[in-house]
């Protein structure tokens, strides 16, 4: 019971901060003071006193785009466990929705970016499903390795096992997939090397030209939901990554706190370092990252 | 043999000297400079008295020659029509275009007559070049954009993410620059030039005072001549190390996008310690130089140049140190000389493409006939990485020359008022080097002294296309990282 409190508080609270460490990061690096830790939670509060503008060229599915993507992260949330402590909501099979919930989220924003009829997020649309079609497998690949090793069909049993006992045997596809899956959260947040967040160039973006029309609460709904997928994929990695199963009880929740915090700011020492990739390089990288995870898969099945 | 006006830089005539030939040969003489060498600084249509296209006006070719160092001047009167070069010569296409808006005249046999600034209103309603076809599809971005830049209206011909075609409709900061200086010099003139396009204040002013000066053949102390210098060498490392910075800005590098932002400002603030602005507005005058550096403070300008320039080689060279920062720049945007050739580019984005094209060299004016500046173009390559690595080292020869300057100075501010009438009946040509490239303005006075055509090419109004053609067969989310390699002006093209 506490556990699960725990679980929907910090879903609820930790993912802005998140955004706030890695722009931190990335100030540092770049010789500035940068904004406060909390900047992202004061934008959400401004956006959520904003008023909203609709477009009269827009349908319901514009207005759906920013909710719909909101609650299958979230239900995706409920779904993955944190530091080793099982997740609220788990049956055999959520692995399957998990994926589809994130592939939910994508059609809706996407669909909502082409209601718009603008041509920019068109161009947006069209380049987050190109991407996306390459990130799928390997997230797919990846849990399918995962749900092999463990024999668990379920996150939390799939994902305790990884950061438990699979740790001794099977270090080398964990390695592999923790790759895999640092590189599917990179591009899955729209993080440099991939996608540049704090970019004001329309013709450069990916998915920040997908929202570009969206205003008000529903931005603020966008914001959200995009920390929350960087704190939601960020602990898949992390399970994959760390021994979590090895910690029991406060010092589980502690030290996943801390390896997220770690997380984020490798995320910002990642965009400190590199420039964007060329956009036509994306799924080279993309493919680096599936064959990682196909490899992983091998190496579980043999 | 040419029948063109051969002069100096600066160089004036009386409008009686002029050349004055039959289109036909006009057109001819200016077909065999170009196919000779020769380049269009400036051509531009003045219309006779009388309403409309009715009566005759008269055109003017100003064209360069960089391997003689002088700049050719020759005439010729229309009516209503005139036979268009721009198939021939596409860096006489917008000329063409212009002196059709400016003048009513009609260039026969135009590939593609458009308005330039759009004068009567409606900036950017006109018809658009058009690729049909299945899977082709347009992007059109500008006027306003999603960052606080000018105005400008691009048009992408795409094929995915493939650019077909670029088109570039700019004339929403037509503000009548040139209209507003008929009847000067007067005391609206100075911080009229100073603001054709903010960035380059230096530049177009410096261009203007070498006009002036020429027809009141006043010639201004080496002190004077070599502070103007330090100011325009000053103006160029600012903008250069600003353009480095954003182009780091723009592939997502941050490190070198925040410090060049603060380096520039560094050279901004060394111009304000000279003059009390950071964009040199006040520096020059005609007649000489508004304020002096004093002895006692020439050793802290000079450290304080130093300094800066230690940071921004190392900000730069972080540039340089980073794979995917080259990865992106390479190969990025190309032009190949023959383009850059045609289409007359000038500027660092000329000498990118390995076109020796610099006015300090080859028209040397002011101090830059006894302090010369290097020779600096690249190999050819012509990408987003020479349009970088020009800057970098255009930045560097700055220094070496701001240095050199400030070490030999020599008096004060000095300030020689010209006469209050300046000659009447005279054609003045004076170009300059600005950080952008090739600045060109042409005077003509009539009578009474006063002028009566003034006439600004801006760096911008030759480069402008050749961005569009870096952009072919580019990938469209490379176009603000091309974009930004050339850092052209809208206002400078708008005036």
């Amino acid at each position: 019971m506490i556990d699960t409190l725990i679980h929907i508080l910090l879903l609820l609270i930790m993912p802005p901060l998140l955004l706030g460490v890695i722009n931190r990061v990335k100030a540092v690096f770049a010789g500035r003071c940068g904004p406060p830790l909390l900047q992202p939670y004061f934008e959400l509060w401004r956006l959520l006193r904003k008023g909203s503008v609709f477009s009269s060229s827009t349908s319901w599915v514009f207005r759906a785009g920013p909710l719909v993507s909101l609650a299958a992260t979230l239900t995706a949330a409920l779904m993955i466990p944190f530091g080793g402590h099982g997740s609220p909501i788990s049956f055999a099979g959520d692995l399957l929705l998990f994926a589809y919930l994130f592939a939910l989220a994508r059609f809706f924003t996407t669909v909502a970016a082409l209601d718009t009829g603008s041509s920019f997020e068109g161009m947006g649309a069209a380049r987050e499903v190109t991407f996306g079609c390459l990130a799928e497998p390997v997230l797919f690949i990846v849990l399918v390795a995962l749900a092999r090793e463990s024999g668990f069909l379920s996150l939390t049993g799939a994902l305790t096992y990884a950061s438990g006992g699979m740790w001794p045997s099977g270090a080398a596809p964990l390695m592999l997939m923790a790759v895999a899956l640092f590189i599917l959260f990179l591009v899955e947040n729209c993080r440099i090397p991939f996608d540049d967040p704090t970019t004001h160039l329309e013709l450069t973006m990916i998915h920040e030209v997908m929202v570009l029309d969206h205003s008000g609460p529903a931005f603020g709904a966008i914001l959200y939901a995009a920390s929350l997928k960087l704190f939601v994929l960020g602990a898949l990695v992390l399970h994959v990554a760390l021994p979590f199963g090895a910690m029991q009880g406060w010092l589980g929740w502690i030290s996943f706190i801390a390896s997220m915090v770690l997380l984020a700011i490798l995320t910002g020492v990642v965009e400190s370092v590199m420039a964007r990739l060329k956009l036509l390089k994306i799924p080279q990288v993309l493919l680096m990252a599936l064959s990682l995870a196909a490899f992983a898969l091998l190496l579980t099945v043999r | 043999m040419s029948r063109m006006l051969i002069l100096g830089n600066p160089g004036s005539a009386a409008l009686a000297d002029i050349p004055f030939v039959k289109m036909d040969d006009f057109i001819q003489e200016v077909y065999v400079a170009i196919a000779d060498g020769w380049r269009a600084s400036s051509y531009f249509g003045v219309q006779g008295p009388g309403a409309g296209g009715q009566s005759p006006a008269r055109l003017y070719a100003v064209l360069t020659d960089d391997r003689l160092g002088v700049v050719g001047v020759v005439s010729t009167e229309v009516v209503e029509r005139f036979t268009s070069l721009a198939g021939l010569c596409p860096q006489l296409s917008l000329f063409e275009r212009e002196i059709a808006e400016q003048c009513g005249l009609l260039p026969d046999g135009h590939p593609w007559l458009k308005p330039v600034r759009f004068p009567s209103g409606g900036a950017g309603i006109t018809d658009y070049y058009r690729v049909e076809g299945q899977q082709v599809h347009e992007v059109a971005v500008g006027p306003v954009h999603a960052g606080i830049i000018e105005p400008g209206h691009f048009r992408f011909q795409c094929h995915g993410e493939e650019v077909f075609s670029l088109e570039i409709s700019l004339g929403y900061q037509h503000r009548g620059v040139e209209e507003a200086l008929i009847g000067g010099p007067s005391a609206r003139s100075v911080p009229l030039l100073e603001t054709v396009a903010g960035d380059t204040s230096v530049g177009h002013l410096w261009a203007h005072c070498l006009l002036l000066e020429n027809l009141a053949e006043r010639t201004i102390s080496p002190g004077a001549e070599a502070l103007r210098a330090v100011a325009l060498e000053l103006e160029r490392l600012a903008n250069h190390t600003g353009d480095l910075g954003a182009l780091a800005g723009d592939v997502g590098y941050l490190p070198t996008a925040s410090f060049c932002g603060r380096i520039r400002g560094d050279f901004l603030n060394l111009t304000a310690d000279l003059c009390g602005n950071r964009f040199g507005r006040g520096m020059l005058c005609p007649g000489g130089v508004g304020f002096g550096l004093h002895e006692a403070d020439m050793l802290g300008f000079l450290k304080r140049l130093r300094d800066a320039h230690r940071d921004l080689a190392g900000a730069v060279d972080l540039l340089w140190q980073t794979p995917s920062v080259m990865n992106r720049f390479e190969g990025t945007g190309k032009v190949s000389a023959e383009t850059a050739a045609e289409l007359g580019l000038v500027g660092p984005a000329a000498r990118a493409c390995g076109l020796s094209r610099d006015i300090r060299q080859t028209h040397p004016f002011g101090i830059y006939r006894k302090h010369s500046c290097a020779a600096l173009e690249q190999e050819g390559q012509g990408d987003v990485l020479a349009r970088a690595v020009q800057r970098r080292q255009e930045a560097d020869e700055s220094v070496r020359l701001i240095t050199e300057l400030v070490e030999n100075l020599t008096g004060g501010p000095e300030h020689a008022a010209l006469p209050e009438r300046l000659p009447g009946g005279r054609l003045v040509v004076a170009l300059t080097e600005g950080w952008r490239g090739e600045i060109c303005h042409v005077a003509l006075t009539d009578a009474l002294g006063r002028f009566a055509r003034y006439k600004i090419t801006d760096p911008s109004f030759h480069n402008w296309q050749g961005l569009a053609m870096a952009l072919r067969g580019e990938q469209i989310s490379d176009f603000p990282l091309c974009n930004k390699s050339f850092n052209l002006s809208y206002c400078g093209f708008d005036l």
